[in-house]
């Protein structure tokens, strides 16, 4: 098994893809364990697993191309997710999330510049009663104003 | 076989009573989102000042989202106290009147838990008598936010596993009869019989059998499971096992959405510790039983809550559903019989074989048996979960329980089902809420989110949002549905912004019926009902924007047209700074004016403004 690109990879993650083998169905584990190390998934990676667990590249792409878990890009020190669910949605989501997008100066599903921040779609983050409510990398925010938005975001290092 | 009974009485002699004071916090998802970690630090720091002798635990959600954070203070040989709204800057106070001066702040206070032990204190009303709690049955959720979900000790003393315990005493065609006697069925969104499911799994020839509990979630605007997994995890452990039993598998898979984190850790924490008191694992109290439960955290696709695309994702596999017959019963994981039930299925399973199916069935209607968790949410005033019996009218639910509407605006509808449901208007608040009820009125129970809208929300708006949804979350494997939202959604964008015809609506109905009848799974056989529903309840609405160019609640931007009112207007300039085309021209101290020809209606002026001048029509 000699592969090239994975020379970029480290030892330890492809141990970690190595004790997959022993598993069924371990596919998207190992999917979610790569973008836990490297924030993403890289190409080399995915033909690493592709070859580890003997499933033809073409279907590692498709279940990393089907979830809206995973990533093909790098993405910023910060992940921001505001929810697009329900009961977000009609007490003014929408406007958190223009707030969100007007100080930070990208779209939904781009990264600033400087790769501090992304924002990212989800559909509901399941404290719809503190509604409309984001996420910051594993903190969760309810009861959202644009003051408070502005707020969060300014105390972020 | 091993008894629990020696244990149960052992622990409850341990818990009986306290020795110190006691104060629990609210960390499920919505109070840690609501600040309770930082009331938490603060109650340390206050306690570790005042060198306060007390204990300092942690629960899970209560239901009063309205009310996060909330905070349980007890006193040995008083009744708990549960406060809410409780901030940082309230923390102390709290201690020095209540935990040092023994005299609850009554205006946090919002019930005490009488337990007959002990006199309870003037002036607060009990949990079952105050406003939130009178009108609920708590018995799926009764434990939410009472014990620590993390200690399974606490799960044993109230009476966790006596089902199991019962269950592994009886043949398992009698454990199959006792729930189809109950009358349970699926909490999922289908209503299915529940002791039908299992009676094909069981009767499926296989060497070996699997148990999934649904744990998806994906109704966006639920959040009922998440409770449950984060309030009583055990419980959904125990009702799986009883199922394993019943239909004679050994293993088990739990799959839950990413977006749970916190659930997947208590589970993970739960099954470690069943496993420590042998309740899982090889041969459970000493019987002959062996079950064990893993979990497959999802990867993000509404789909995967479908249940064949869901054993394709725990597979490995893109989340894409399979083509049925072969039922999972007969044909599911790995090609084995497979039962699949939600999480609050499994937990009523318990429930059932706890109390008794007797007992059970003697709540909610002739066909719809138990009680029901819901989330209340949207313009609702109290925001949360409430467990009432099945027949519970929507009323009931909305006022009674939830306070009615936010800022005594106006009810306009209530959204149940998600994006497989329907809206329902003012006149079809005194139906009950049973599987078959809603049905009839082009609804759907779903897993039991209810959405209250107000008479600032636009229907077609909300149809429009739930096809961006569906259509977003169409797996794209059969044409119908992939095309068929997609087209749906054309049209609902072109009323939206001013430019449908009439004739849309007759394109919409008919889409609607194509999809419904040849999709291949639920998604899009359902994806057409918000639609088809506010088309039923509320066709005023599509003609205003269709004929009038209009949108009578003011929420699509493309149809509402901005000015200035000179009267208010100060010329401060800030709407033509905000303003992103150059559309309003106006001196400094002069009055501004808005150029209707290039005015993108994109609403900058109107956030920018404050002085309430720019007027929106
Ligand atoms: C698009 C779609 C999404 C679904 N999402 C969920 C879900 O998030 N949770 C769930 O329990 N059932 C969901 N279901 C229903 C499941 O397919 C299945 O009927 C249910 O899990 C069975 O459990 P029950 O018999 O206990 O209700 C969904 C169905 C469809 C068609
Ligand atoms: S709808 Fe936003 S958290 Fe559920």
């Amino acid at each position: 098994m000699t592969n090239r690109n994975s020379n970029h990879l480290d030892i330890k993650f492809k141990k970690m893809m190595e004790d997959y083998k022993e598993h069924k169905g371990s596919l998207i584990p190992a999917l979610q364990t790569t973008q836990e190390v490297y924030g993403y998934l890289p190409k080399e990676a995915m033909e690493y697993i592709s070859q580890v667990l003997e499933i033809p590249f073409s279907e590692v792409f498709g279940v990393a191309t089907f979830y809206a878990q995973f990533r093909l890009q790098p993405r910023g020190k910060h992940v921001i997710k505001v929810c697009s669910g329900t009961a977000c949605h009609v007490r003014g989501g929408p406007h958190i999330l223009k707030e969100v997008e007007k100080q930070l100066h990208i779209k939904s599903g781009e990264t600033t510049n400087d790769n501090k921040f992304s924002i990212e779609p989800v559909a509901c983050l399941g404290a719809c009663g503190l509604a409309p409510v984001m996420m910051i990398d594993e903190e969760t925010f309810g009861r959202l104003t644009k003051e408070r938005v502005h707020q969060i975001l300014d105390s972020i290092e | 076989m091993r008894s629990l009974k020696l244990l149960r009485n052992d622990l409850k002699e341990k818990y009986h009573s306290i020795s110190k004071p006691r104060i629990t916090i609210g960390m499920g998802t919505c109070g840690i989102a609501a600040g309770a970690d930082k009331v938490k630090d603060a109650l340390y720091h206050a306690v570790a000042e005042k060198g306060l002798d007390v204990d300092i635990e942690v629960t899970s959600c209560i239901g009063m989202c309205y009310k996060e954070v909330n905070v349980e203070v007890a006193l040995p040989d008083y009744p708990p106290v549960v406060y809410g709204d409780i901030t940082p800057a309230r923390v102390t106070r709290m201690l020095e009147e209540h935990v040092v001066g023994n005299t609850p702040v009554l205006e946090w206070a919002e019930f005490q838990l009488e337990n007959g032990k002990h006199t309870p204190y003037q002036d607060i009303s009990s949990m079952e008598s105050s406003d939130y709690y009178f009108h609920q049955t708590r018995e799926v959720t009764s434990r939410c936010g009472r014990i620590s979900p993390e200690n399974i000790e606490e799960y044993l003393i109230t009476d966790g596993y006596e089902g199991l315990e019962k269950v592994l005493m009886t043949q398992p065609q009698k454990v199959i009869d006792d729930i189809k006697a109950s009358g349970l069925r699926g909490r999922g969104g289908g209503g299915f019989p529940t002791g039908l499911k299992w009676q094909f799994a069981h009767d499926a020839e296989g060497d070996k059998k699997y148990i999934v509990c649904n744990a998806d979630e994906g109704d966006p605007g639920a959040f009922m499971d998440r409770s449950i997994l984060e309030g009583d995890p055990h419980a959904v452990l125990e009702g799986m096992m009883i199922a394993g039993y019943a239909i004679g598998a050994d293993e088990g898979y739990i799959y839950v959405r990413a977006e749970y984190p916190l659930a997947i850790k208590r589970l993970k924490r739960a099954i470690k510790q069943a496993k420590e008191y042998g309740l899982l694992g090889d041969h459970i109290l000493e019987s002959s039983f062996s079950f064990d439960i893993h979990i497959k955290v999802g990867a993000g696709a509404f789909v995967c809550g479908e249940e064949t695309a869901l054993l394709n994702s725990i597979e490995g596999k893109r989340g894409m559903p399979r083509l049925r017959p072969p039922f999972p019963a007969v044909k599911g994981l790995w090609g084995k019989p497979t039962n699949n039930n939600n999480v609050e299925t499994y937990a009523n399973v318990a429930l059932i074989f706890r109390k008794g199916t007797e007992w059970y069935a003697s709540i909610g209607t002739e066909n719809s048996k138990g009680t029901k968790v819901f989330s209340l949410t949207g313009k609702i005033a109290k925001t949360g979960l409430a467990e009432v019996p099945m027949g519970t009218t929507l009323r009931q639910i909305i006022y009674d329980i939830g306070g009615g509407i936010q800022e005594n605006k106006r009810f306009k509808a209530v959204q149940i089902g998600g994006p497989s449901g329907g809206c329902l208007p003012e006149d079809k608040l005194d139906i009950p809420v049973d599987y078959d009820s809603l049905i009839k009125v082009g609804a759907m129970m779903g897993s039991g989110g209810l959405v209250v809208m107000d008479e600032a929300t636009c229907m077609v708006d909300v149809a429009r949002y739930f096809l961006t949804f569906s259509q977003a979350e169409s797996c794209g494997k059969c044409t119908p549905c992939r095309e068929g939202t997609t087209r749906m959604l054309e049209i609902l964008n072109r009323i939206t912004s001013g430019e449908g015809e009439m004739e849309d609506i007759e394109r919409l109905e008919r889409l609607a019926r194509v999809m419904k009848t040849t999709s291949l799974c639920g998604l899009g056989q359902t994806a057409p009902n918000p639609v088809l529903s506010t088309l039923r309840y509320f066709k005023d609405e599509y003609i205003a924007h269709i004929k009038d160019k209009r949108c009578p609640s003011g929420v699509c931007n493309h149809l509402l047209t901005y000015s200035i009112d000179a009267e208010k207007c100060i010329g401060c300039t800030a709407c033509a700074k905000a303003c992103p085309v150059n559309a309003i021209t106006g001196t400094v101290k002069k009055t501004h004016e808005i150029n209707p020809e290039i005015c993108i209606t994109c609403g900058a002026c109107m956030e920018a403004c404050h002085f309430d001048a720019v007027i929106r029509v």
